[in-house]
């Protein structure tokens, strides 16, 4: 009896552990990040890396680590990608929820899945041999590799988190609220501009907030149909470097542990931060949500 | 009145639009790969190794790459998220603490992916003195998979019934003999599938072994864990982007890529395969 007592709280102490293992590994890429980029940041000094734009760590003579180029490269990409992803997503989510026939929402169900499990550097392929050459005939630029590119692809990768969360929302809005807003002489389009998606309007921003971080930190995508031109942006038309592509492109490169290696690093915890609180508000706003629709 | 019809009209032709164009990326997607990738899978590709500076022969050291980081991925993804899954959905109770688990699980799903590539970097190939390899890339890929294992395998427990557990608590059962003999066998073909998902996501992803393992070129295919290897999705990206003559390799590349979707298709269509399977046992 006795050692049956002891194996069941043995076995309970394993799997707690194992539930303690996520927090572990979360706290863990926060404490190595900051480990491998303090003395990068110490000797460059906060200012310099946030606030200049010059990133030159291959200079002739004093090598500079601005990263502002890389954080606005990074901000274009991202909204461009949304002013496509987030009103093409809530459409098709809004479609799916309220207007498709079960039939279709059959078929539209595993198409979202299928987009969502593409590999991302088969988009970036496809970014280089499709839109690129495309982009480069609509627009008279050289190859197409620009931030235009970035967004379009990106808004692809943001697309299916987008339509899955935004029609959980949608969903979960209460049925007796399209039921009121019918009966009161509504018809079906005023329902749903006027009373559903309101009524889903944080699950909906929390989900284009996901999708947002989503594409922050996609990598591939933007490193192969951007360009890399490492120059600060100038427009949607120009080549532009984000922090990913910067980090991807040069750490298989630099030397371990000099002032490079913890510079890039640098670059990740800020991308890690940035996605990390993005991530901690579109669940706050998801749960507030869900919360008062109940 | 007949404003307000229009409206809708036009309205809902809108959202039909949206759907049409989300389905139309999907379709431009695979029939530009498969037309174009179609002619150049044939046995040569799947079964040589690239010759003349990657400009003719096959992709198989980058197949048998990809599915061993794969497998080593699935050593360390399956256990790590099946046990987190059943703590959460079995001993936990809904407390603050068990709450900050959740909200972990959900953040670290977000964390990028490069970001993961960078931790590897950091923890298994320096810290842990693994080298490039696939030890270090399937665990850097393990750990980025973690959350969609635990949360795919959280879902098939709980479409376990409660009576089952309480019909063995109630005839004496511990409580971890009830898991074992009354909720395990009718949640692990669920947990299977959902993992086996996470783990296609896995195989297609670069950015995280970029610096973990993943090789430009490699003559002989890896001998132990702790040898560099070729990976589908890194041949691709190299084909394509980090080749001296990118135009000519150009159905080499779109080749990889077929092959890399069939790949993940094939473990896709597995997966759906083993849960319909595993539900007809359950129904006999």
């Amino acid at each position: 009896m006795k050692i049956k007592r002891i194996k069941e709280k043995v076995v309970e102490g394993l799997f707690f552990l194992n539930g303690l293992i996520v927090i572990i590994i979360l706290a863990g890429i926060f404490l190595l990040l900051l480990k491998n980029a303090l003395p990068g940041l110490k000797e460059i000094g906060l200012m310099e890396f946030l606030a200049t734009g010059y990133w030159n760590p291959d200079a002739y003579g004093k090598a500079t680590y601005g990263a502002l180029s890389m954080l606005v490269s990074t901000g274009m990409v991202t909204i461009g990608s949304l002013l496509i992803a987030v009103p093409l997503g809530i459409g098709t989510a809004a479609y799916l929820s309220d207007v498709a026939s079960p039939r279709v929402r059959e078929i539209a169900k595993p198409v979202v899945e299928i987009l969502a499990g593409i590999p991302s550097v088969v988009l970036g392929f496809l970014g280089i041999v499709l839109v690129g050459p495309l982009l480069a005939k609509l627009t008279g630029t050289y190859n197409g590799l620009n931030a235009i590119n970035g967004s379009i692809l990106l808004a692809v990768m943001a697309l299916p988190t987008i339509i899955s969360l935004s029609e959980d929302a949608l969903n979960s809005v209460p049925r007796s609220y399209a039921e009121a807003s019918l009966a009161l002489g509504a018809n079906k389009w005023q329902t749903v501009t006027q009373v559903k998606v309101p009524a889903a309007a944080s699950g909906i921003v929390a989900a284009c907030m996901l999708g947002m971080g989503r594409a922050i930190g996609e990598t591939m995508t933007v490193l192969m149909a951007t360009g890399n031109a490492a120059q600060f942006p100038t427009g949607f038309l120009s080549s532009v470097k984000t922090m990913t592509s910067t980090i991807a492109i040069e750490l298989g490169e630099v030397a371990y542990f000099t002032t490079h290696f913890y510079m890039l690093f640098s670059v990740g915890l800020v991308l890690f931060l940035i996605t990390f609180v993005i991530n901690l508000i579109s669940d706050i706003v998801f749960n507030k949500h869900m919360k008062m629709l109940k | 009145m007949k404003i307000k019809q229009l409206k809708e009209v036009l309205g809902f032709l809108a959202l039909r639009l949206c759907m049409v164009l989300v389905m139309a990326i999907l379709v431009v997607v695979f029939w530009d790969i498969v037309t174009k990738g179609g002619g150049a899978v044939s046995w040569e590709l799947l079964t040589q190794p690239p010759k003349d500076g990657m400009t003719k022969g096959g992709i198989f050291p980058a197949i048998v790459g990809t599915l061993l980081v794969t497998l080593m991925t699935a050593l360390l993804a399956v256990p790590l998220g099946m046990g987190c899954a059943m703590y959460l959905n079995e001993y936990a109770l809904d407390c603050k603490f068990t709450r900050f688990i959740r909200m972990s699980i959900r953040n670290l799903s977000g964390v990028p992916s490069i970001v993961y590539g960078l931790f590897g970097v950091a923890l298994f190939v320096e810290a842990c003195n693994f080298g490039t390899s696939i030890l270090s890339a399937g665990c850097t890929l393990g750990l980025m998979t973690l959350p969609l294992t635990i949360t795919a395998s959280e879902e098939a427990l709980k479409a376990v019934p409660r009576s089952y557990r309480e019909g063995a608590l109630a005839l004496g059962a511990t409580k971890w003999q009830s898991i074992r003999t009354n909720v395990l066998p009718y949640a692990v073909s669920g947990m299977l599938t959902g993992t086996i998902l996470g783990l296609s996501r896995a195989a297609g992803e670069t950015a995280p072994i970029l610096f973990t393992g993943a090789a430009f070129f490699l003559p002989d295919l890896p001998g132990s864990l702790l040898s560099q290897f070729m990976a589908l999705p890194y041949h691709l990206y190299i084909l394509s982007t980090q080749h001296h003559d990118t135009a000519l390799v150009r159905p080499l590349a779109y080749g990889t890529a077929l092959v890399l979707l069939i790949l993940i298709f094939i473990m896709n269509l597995f997966a759906i395969i083993l849960r319909s399977r595993l539900r007809q046992m359950k129904k006999e």
